[in-house]
Formats: C-alpha cells, structure tokens, sequence
C-alpha cells in the first residue's frame, strides 16, 4: 500500500466526518494560534523596550546613588554622588566622550494665562542632547556659560510649548517656573514616551539653575550640588569594562567606601537591555508554557476521536484485514489520520495565529512580531502531538483480530 | 481453469479454543478436499463448528493443529503479515451484511483490495476499469457511483461480490450471503453465484438455510466439531469429488 493511497483513505475518513474533525482540530488550531500570537506579542513587547531604550543613546554608562548606605544618599561626607563626581570623571577617565549630570524637580510653571502644576524639570549640562540622542528642534540648547553663570534660561519640551504658547513661537518669551521667571532659548523635537517618561513635556534648564532655585530643600542644598545620576558616553564600546572599572576606582577614592560596600551603583544600557530581555524572555517563557499546555490538550483530544473512530470502525477495520490489510496498512492508516488531523489543524491554527498577531498589532496598542521560527515551532509541535497521540489509538486499531472485528457490531 | 487442481485440502484440521479442562474443541481432525471449479456448502447446527472451519478456510485464523494446503501451499503456520497477502491474492469473501464501507461509491469499495496489494498485479490507472469490468459482470453497470446507503440489500450484495472478484481468487468464500436478503433478491444473489460458478470460480458456501445448499453439488454437514455427513447433489460439472 503506497503513501498516496493511505493518504487518500485518511481524506476521506476525514472529510466524512467534516463537523467531527474540525471539533478535534480545535484544540490544535488554539494551541498553535496560541504559540504564535503569544511569541508576537512577547517579541514585539521587547522591540518596543529595545528600540526605547536604544534611543536614549548608545554605549551610555548610568551611575546613580546607592541607597544602601547611612540611609538614603548616605552622609554629609561621604554618601552619594556630587556635581564634582562628574567634573572629575570627565578630567581623569580615559575614554570618556562626554559626562552629563541630571537633577530633577517638579515646579508650576506659567506662562501668560496658562499655569500647569507639576511639570518635570530636568537640570542637565550642555552636552545633554548629544549624551541622550536628543534634538533641538528650533532655537538653541543652553551653553556651558550658561551652566557656569546659572543663568535664568529654560528649554521646552515639544509637548510643553504647544500647550504653554500653542501654536506661538515661545523662543524668546519668558515662563514663570516656581517662583523665578525664565528665558525660552530653544524647544525640543518630539521624543515621545521613554518606558514611563514623557519626554516631550518636560523642562530642560541648566544643572547648575536648578541646584540654584529648584532643588527640593533648603536641607538638601545645604548637603552639597548632590545629583540624582551621572551619565557617562563612550569614545570605544569595546572598552566599556575597562572605563567602568576606572570610574568605580575613582569614586571608590573620591566617597573614601570599601570595593565591598560601594555607596553607587554603576549600569550600562546593555544591563538594562538585557534585563529587560529576560523579563520578556521570562514572560515569553510562561505563555509558550500555557500554549504548550493547550496543544498537549489538543493532542489528548484528538486521541480520545480516534479511540472512538477505532471502536465505531471496527467492521471497516475487519474488512480491510479481510481483504488483505495488514497490521501496518491498519496502523499507517490511523496513524496518518492523526497526522493529518493535526497537521491541518496546525495550518489552520498558523493563518489564526499570524491573522490575530497582525490584526492586534494593526488594531490594538500592542506592537507584535511574528517570529517565522515560531510558526516553524507551532507546526512542527502539532504534527508531533499527532504522531504521539495518535500512535496509541493506531497501535489498539493494528491489533484487532479480523474475526473479532468482523463480528462487532 | 484446470478442472482437476485441488484448491482446498484440509487433514486433521483441529481448533481448540482456550486452555486445559476450560478448552473447548471447535473443530475436531476435519480432512476435506475442494477441487478447482466446485461449488459447496458447509452447513451445520450454531456451534457444529462451521464458522470456525470457514475462519481458517479464508485464511482469518490458523488451525491449532492438522494441515491445510489452499491452492497448493501450505497456510497452516503462516504468520499475520503473510495470512493477509493470501486473503488479499487468493481468498474473495462474501458476508451476510455485505460489509461495504459507508459514504464510499460502488466503485471504490469493489476497488479495495487492490489497494492492499502487494505484488502490483494491476497498476494503479487500470484500477477503475477493472472494477468497472466486474460491476459490469455483476450487473451494476449503472450504478457505479453510487453509496451502499442508496443501493438495496441485493444491490450492496452484489458490489460485494464483484469486490470478492476483483483480485480474481482462487476460491471465493460466502458467508450466509443470503441471510439479510428477501426470498427474490436471495434467489438472484444464488443464480449470480451459480453464473459464476459456470465460468469455473470456485465457491464455498458456508449456511444454514438448505435452500441455498440445494443450489450447491455437495453440501458437507458438520455436527460438534467434524464432519456428519456429505451429500452429493449431483450437480456437478466437473470430475466427482472426493470427500472425507
């Protein structure tokens, strides 16, 4: 008995009982569907976090306090980072392209009539746009002047101004922040949302203006120019370890704390990156489980059907031994049946699973990427669950008598 | 066809079923010989033994011990694989209930068992035609693409036959082929074996009902396990054969 015609026993057996294959393949086109949207969604969740975190700037080194220490930001003397920690970052690290410092604050701002409370301001230095791949899109972004004089001037951000000045040109317009007035120089490109930070509504003044006028207490002042992070560009990604391992030298020095009980921490965006990776890898993992699940139970019903096919076909099974068929043709044939059972619910299962991946990544707010090696992976399992299950229901049919089942009834 | 080959030879035919003092002796040193060309039938009483004789006779079991030759090999000891090539290529079965595959047409029911055959007699385009040709010879020329479900009992017993046909066996083995049948369509399904058996097939008929025994030359009685009597209608075309 050639393949074809096996094949084509298995299609008819199939097509006869149309409503009652399509039930058994159900469980296969969920749990193939089910791999792939769950891997698209995953995947296209972490190119979102990729492509974030990405354009925030490449080969970017983060050093930020550590809260370890003598309570938050540690003591007077020694916890915490502090506006000469970059200074001298810049001046004895080789390798360092460019140290930008950034403080927050949050302050009303106004403008004419419109006053919006709690606005982000971002004191950084001027070298800010370069370090963090950011555009100025009109106007200028503050000079090293202007972080040495603490001059009164504020960058918008893109959101910021339109909903300050509209659709007026705010450059040369004055905003109250707090409780100092300041010159507009410059506004921002759009940036966009980064993880949970709103780019485009943000102030941007000079590190020097906010340690001066924003900074949160009279208390904190009086600790010293302590910064929220230092950020670090580098000339050469290839030596990354090595420059990480001068500033942590140099700090270590400069904060007089032990290499064991460091009051900093020091993170790359490839730490950050890679974090991220393995929570979506984590996130992944745990859908693909679920999937997994769902085909195993697909291929658990698709054996109990051939169990009953078996037991509802056993005359046919009779008479095709009667006629000749051997132990192998009979299992070949439940056996392909299963195959192409699941086979096709596979295939149905890949146009609802890459279907429902483009139609939510079109419809909904979630970014999906189909992976061509996940589709691989759906098959492939669908077609295994069938051989699986389908080898036992097969196995029962080779092992009729043909005067047993030619005298069921 | 050579009038004087022996198709069926049995000697000492024994099947016992079960173990020790529970076994139960089906069929006790049963010897017949069926030549080329002869139309019998085996009847007997329920548990005289004649459904296990026809089992081994058509090659669906094997005999516990004793000898049977068909078409001059000997069958007794064949293993599964090698009992499913000899039904497939010598053996054509007709059932009381017909036994065709449902949803299936005519044509590719009687198709059926060149599909599990392994010497590749008949390639597969001429398949049709030849399935053609014998539900032609059945007289169901006209209804070849039509499901059991839409053919009458006569009808659905008549694809059966031109399905035991096509592999053209040495001997065709019917089993009550009237039983589900009315008196008419009974008499039509005999007169069509009786044609058959005119152009020389060998058939045995294994039954109860004596008006299909009377259509046969020798009807071999069993009682309990071996054979009682056997009965010559002398009707036979061929040699006088011999029995027992």
């Amino acid at each position: 008995m050639n393949i074809g015609e096996i094949l084509r026993i298995s299609w008819e057996a199939i097509g006869k009982n149309k409503v009652r294959s399509l039930l058994t393949m159900l469980g296969i086109i969920i749990g193939v569907a089910a791999v792939i949207m769950a891997i698209a969604v995953s995947n296209g969740t972490a190119a979102t976090i990729r492509d974030q975190i990405t354009s925030l700037g490449s080969n970017l080194i983060f050093i930020s306090p550590s809260f370890t220490r003598n309570g938050p930001q540690g003591g007077p003397d020694t916890g915490g980072l502090v506006f000469t920690d970059a200074a001298a970052i810049q001046q004895s690290v080789p390798n360092v392209a460019g140290v930008s410092v950034e403080q927050g604050a949050s302050e009303t701002v106004k403008a004419g009539a419109v006053s919006l409370s709690s606005i982000a301001i971002l004191g950084s230095l001027p070298d800010f746009p370069t370090v963090r791949s950011m555009k100025v899109a009109s106007g200028n972004y503050f000079t090293q002047a202007d972080q040495d004089h603490k001059t009164k001037v504020a960058v918008l951000g893109s959101g910021l101004a339109q909903q300050l000045f509209g659709t007026a040109d705010p450059i040369g317009q004055t905003v109250q922040v707090g409780n100092f007035y300041l010159d507009v120089i410059g506004v921002m490109a759009p940036k966009g949302m980064v993880g949970d930070v709103d780019y485009d509504a943000r102030l941007y003044l000079p590190l020097s203006t906010v340690l001066q006028y924003y900074t949160p207490s009279q208390f904190a002042r009086f600790l010293g120019q302590r910064v929220r992070t230092i950020y670090v560009t580098v000339t050469d990604p290839k030596k990354m370890n090595d420059t990480i391992n001068q500033i942590t030298l140099l700090l270590e020095q400069r904060h007089k704390v032990a290499a064991t009980a460091p009051d900093f921490t020091i993170t790359t965006q490839q730490n950050i990156i890679s974090t991220q990776e393995s929570t979506t890898a984590a996130f992944r993992n745990l859908l693909a489980w679920v999937a997994g699940i769902s085909l195993i139970v697909g291929g658990i019903g698709i054996m109990n059907i051939m169990l009953v096919s078996v037991t509802e076909r056993t005359r046919e099974i009779g008479l095709r031994q009667s006629v000749g068929a051997t132990p192998n043709d009979i299992r070949l044939q439940f056996l392909s049946e299963a195959l192409l059972l699941s086979i096709f619910g596979g295939i149905i299962g890949i146009l609802v699973g890459v279907g429902g991946s483009v139609f939510f990544g079109a419809v909904g707010s979630m970014r999906t990427v189909i992976a061509s090696n996940s589709i691989l992976l759906a098959f492939f399992s669908a077609a295994a669950v069938g051989a699986f299950f389908g080898f036992y229901p097969a196995n029962q049919a080779a092992k009729l008598d043909p005067i047993d089942a030619l005298r069921h009834e | 066809m050579n009038a004087t080959r022996t198709v069926i030879a049995t000697t000492e035919l024994t099947k016992t079923y079960g173990m020790g003092d529970a076994s139960v002796v089906a069929l006790d040193h049963v010897s017949l010989e069926v030549k080329s060309g002869e139309l019998v039938a085996i009847m007997g009483p329920s548990g005289s033994g004649k459904s296990t004789l026809m089992n081994i006779l058509g090659c669906l079991s094997t005999p516990t011990s004793g000898e049977y030759c068909l078409d001059g090999q000997d069958v007794s000891n064949l293993d599964k694989v090698q009992l499913a090539a000899i039904r497939n290529t010598k053996i054509g079965y007709i059932f009381q209930s017909y036994n065709l595959l449902a949803r299936t047409t005519a044509l590719r029911n009687v198709i059926l068992p060149l599909v599990y055959d392994r010497s590749h007699k008949h390639p597969r385009e001429e398949w049709e035609q030849l399935a053609k040709d014998m539900l032609e010879q059945v007289g169901l020329g006209d209804r070849m693409d039509h499901q059991p479900q839409e053919l009458s009992g006569g009808q659905q017993q008549r694809v059966a036959i031109a399905r035991a046909l096509i592999t053209d066996p040495v001997m065709i083995i019917a089993d009550e082929p009237t039983g589900n049948l009315d008196s008419h369509s009974g008499e039509e399904i005999m007169k069509l074996l009786l044609k058959l058996h005119e152009q020389g097939a060998t058939i045995v008929i294994v039954t109860h009902d004596p008006v299909v025994a009377q259509y046969t030359e020798r009807v071999i009685h069993l009682k309990d396990g071996h054979i009682d009597n056997v009965v010559h209608n002398g009707k036979n075309h061929h040699q006088e054969s011999v029995a027992v």
